[in-house]
């Protein structure tokens, strides 16, 4: 191949890229220069960017002092870390046993966990509101919480179980000779060694628990337990004729959720690359 | 358990320890209400607050009840739409990015990777909302910059016109998912050795003869999980609809899918209560139509694509 074809070649894969990522970015990044001009601006030209005269933050301002945003952000921030963590330590847990130790009923038990990550936890929505109204978790962080543990479970067990058995055998052995339970040595071999696979079941695991809006909705609903999704979701509804507010409500709902990304996002990709490989 | 007849061997407890926990929260949070709500849907509400069982006939009512089946069959095809966009559409276009992605020496290609996965990572709603401003005849951002590149005659408020407001929704969600895919596929065209190129490019076969005849049979497996993901994702999808449409699944219906359909049984809406019988019916209809691409997918592709061991 001459060497003008392969300029020719890689020029075109650049131009298809480049314009897929502005296809990609373009929607975002025209909300968040809106969210910061003034109402005649946003509507008089769009696509400018903020300049001196069209710079206004009273979206912003709408939004903070109408909505209960800080309470809603802490609200998510509770109920994800907190399923996070039961999610990761329960999933460890029985990954552990799983890959572990032989016992009758292992392979059973491995595809019963497995089971979940196929048949979405949403069909047993009418029979789990029934439940937490008889435990009268409706309207509690913990209803939240222990709806995402369940269903983060089934993909935590599959991954880390694969790592598990990677963990050395002579390790653990040495370990039981120096006489360490079996449970210490799951917390202080095992676990410290799968650190990498944990980040990646994290990151997998808390997109989905962040974004969600069907649970939210059915099982917290309340003022006092709305998560982030689901009250910038009602003061979209409320706000909809408010553009200031609504362009500055998204771009605060972006940003976070944006950030975490720029910084996980080596993991994950590198999660999603090593998990296909296998 | 090896419990009960354990022989000699003294009773290993931190076994249980260790899978007691999430046996528990994973069995009674997810896998008793999954055939709670199975087991709901045979039932009805009696006299008082009593329930009666009645086999069947929810399902036979679901299905051909006038009230209800119109909505039921409306929803059932405009998923089946729904998931058939995305095939056709996300699937190749993932595909195409992540074969131009894996070429060799491309610069940039962490960065195109990174920012072409942004959209997957932000919710439903403001992914709803962005679009619905941007395809609003109010703002006209979407007209604007169709009339610059000469087509501003095409444009027309989609997502409110009941002919294209469901096509328009799932080339939303395309866009919002392609990453997935592509990360996918990507991870998958890395993952082929260099000898098996090398021998290609040995045998004459390069460039895009070399993408179709070595790479993408090579691939198959991954664009089966893909499929598979992509159908689950698809029939129980349902906040997209929810915020771009409202519960009503707006206009006239029109891009009601089944999970906007379980929502306004179970919930109720406008005039009619929520009933969580039917609510339960149509969440087992969803559990059998999942279940059988899985199944489909499992026994009748899986099985027969050829896997390649390097």
């Amino acid at each position: 191949m001459s060497a003008r074809a392969n300029i020719l070649r890689s020029s075109a894969a650049h131009a298809i890229l480049i314009a897929y990522t502005i296809l990609a970015l373009y929607p975002v990044f025209l909300i968040v220069i809106n969210s910061m001009k003034s109402r005649r601006a946003i509507f008089n030209d769009p696509l400018a960017l903020p300049t001196r005269q069209s710079f206004d933050l009273v979206g912003f301002q709408t939004v903070l002092e109408q909505g209960n945003f800080l309470l809603y952000f802490q609200n998510s921030l509770i109920v994800t870390v907190a399923s996070l963590f039961f999610a990761l330590l329960f999933g460890a847990m029985a990954a552990f046993a799983l890959a572990e130790y032989r016992f009758r009923g292992n392979l059973l038990m491995g595809l019963y966990l497995a089971l979940g990550i196929m048949i979405p936890i949403r069909l047993g929505t009418v029979a789990i509101l029934e439940m937490m109204v008889a435990a009268n978790l409706v309207n509690t962080h913990w209803a939240l919480i222990l709806v995402y543990t369940a269903n983060g479970l089934p993909l935590a067990v599959f991954i880390l179980s694969e790592f598990m058995r990677q963990v050395s055998d002579d390790l653990k052995n040495a370990a039981r000779i120096d006489g360490l339970s079996e449970y210490r040595i799951f917390f202080t071999i095992a676990l410290p060694l799968v650190r990498p696979a944990l980040a990646t079941v994290a990151v997998f695991t808390m997109i989905p628990i962040w974004n969600d809006l069907w649970f939210p909705l059915i099982l917290a609903p309340g003022e006092s337990t709305k998560t982030l999704t689901l009250g910038s979701q009602i003061f979209l509804g409320q706000y909809v004729t408010n553009w200031n507010a609504v362009l500055a409500a998204l771009t605060l709902a972006i940003f976070p959720v944006v950030v975490l990304y720029l910084i996980f996002s080596r993991q994950l990709i590198r999660g999603i690359t090593r998990g296909a490989v296998k | 358990m090896s419990r009960s007849r354990a022989t000699r061997r003294p009773i290993r407890w931190h076994i249980a320890v260790f899978l007691a926990p999430a046996l528990i929260v994973y069995t009674a949070i997810m896998i008793i209400p999954l055939f709670g709500t199975l087991n709901l849907s045979l039932f009805t509400r009696g006299q008082g607050n009593t329930r009666e069982f009645v086999g069947l006939a929810n399902f036979v009512t679901l299905f051909t009840d006038p009230r209800w089946s119109g909505a039921f069959w409306n929803a059932t095809w405009n998923n089946l739409w729904f998931f058939i966009i995305h095939m056709l559409v996300q699937n190749p276009i993932g595909i195409a990015l992540a074969a131009i992605l894996s070429s060799p020496r491309l610069r940039f290609a962490a960065f195109y990777r990174t920012a072409i996965f942004i959209p997957a990572i932000l919710s439903f709603v403001i992914v709803g909302f962005v679009w619905r401003l941007i395809l609003s005849p109010l703002w006209g951002v979407a007209p604007n910059m169709m009339d610059a590149i000469g087509l501003g005659n095409w444009f027309a408020p989609w997502l409110g016109q009941e002919s294209s407001a469901l096509t328009t929704l799932a080339l939303i969600s395309v866009w919002q998912f392609v990453g997935i895919p592509m990360m996918l596929i990507y991870a998958a065209l890395l993952s082929i050795p260099d000898e098996v190129l090398e021998a290609a490019e040995m045998d004459g076969i390069t460039g895009a003869s070399q993408f179709w005849k070595i790479k993408l049979p090579l691939i198959l497996p991954t664009i089966g999980i893909i499929s598979i993901l992509t159908f689950v994702g698809n029939f129980n999808a349902f906040d997209l609809i929810y915020v771009a449409q409202g519960a009503l699944a707006g206009p006239n219906y029109s891009t009601d899918i089944l999970g906007s359909f379980l929502f306004r049984t179970f919930f109720g809406f406008q005039l009619q209560l929520g009933d969580p019988h039917m609510g339960a019916t149509v969440a087992t209809v969803m559990f059998f139509i999942i279940l059988a691409g899985v199944s489909l997918y499992l026994f009748g592709i899986q099985t027969r694509l050829r896997r390649y061991q390097f």
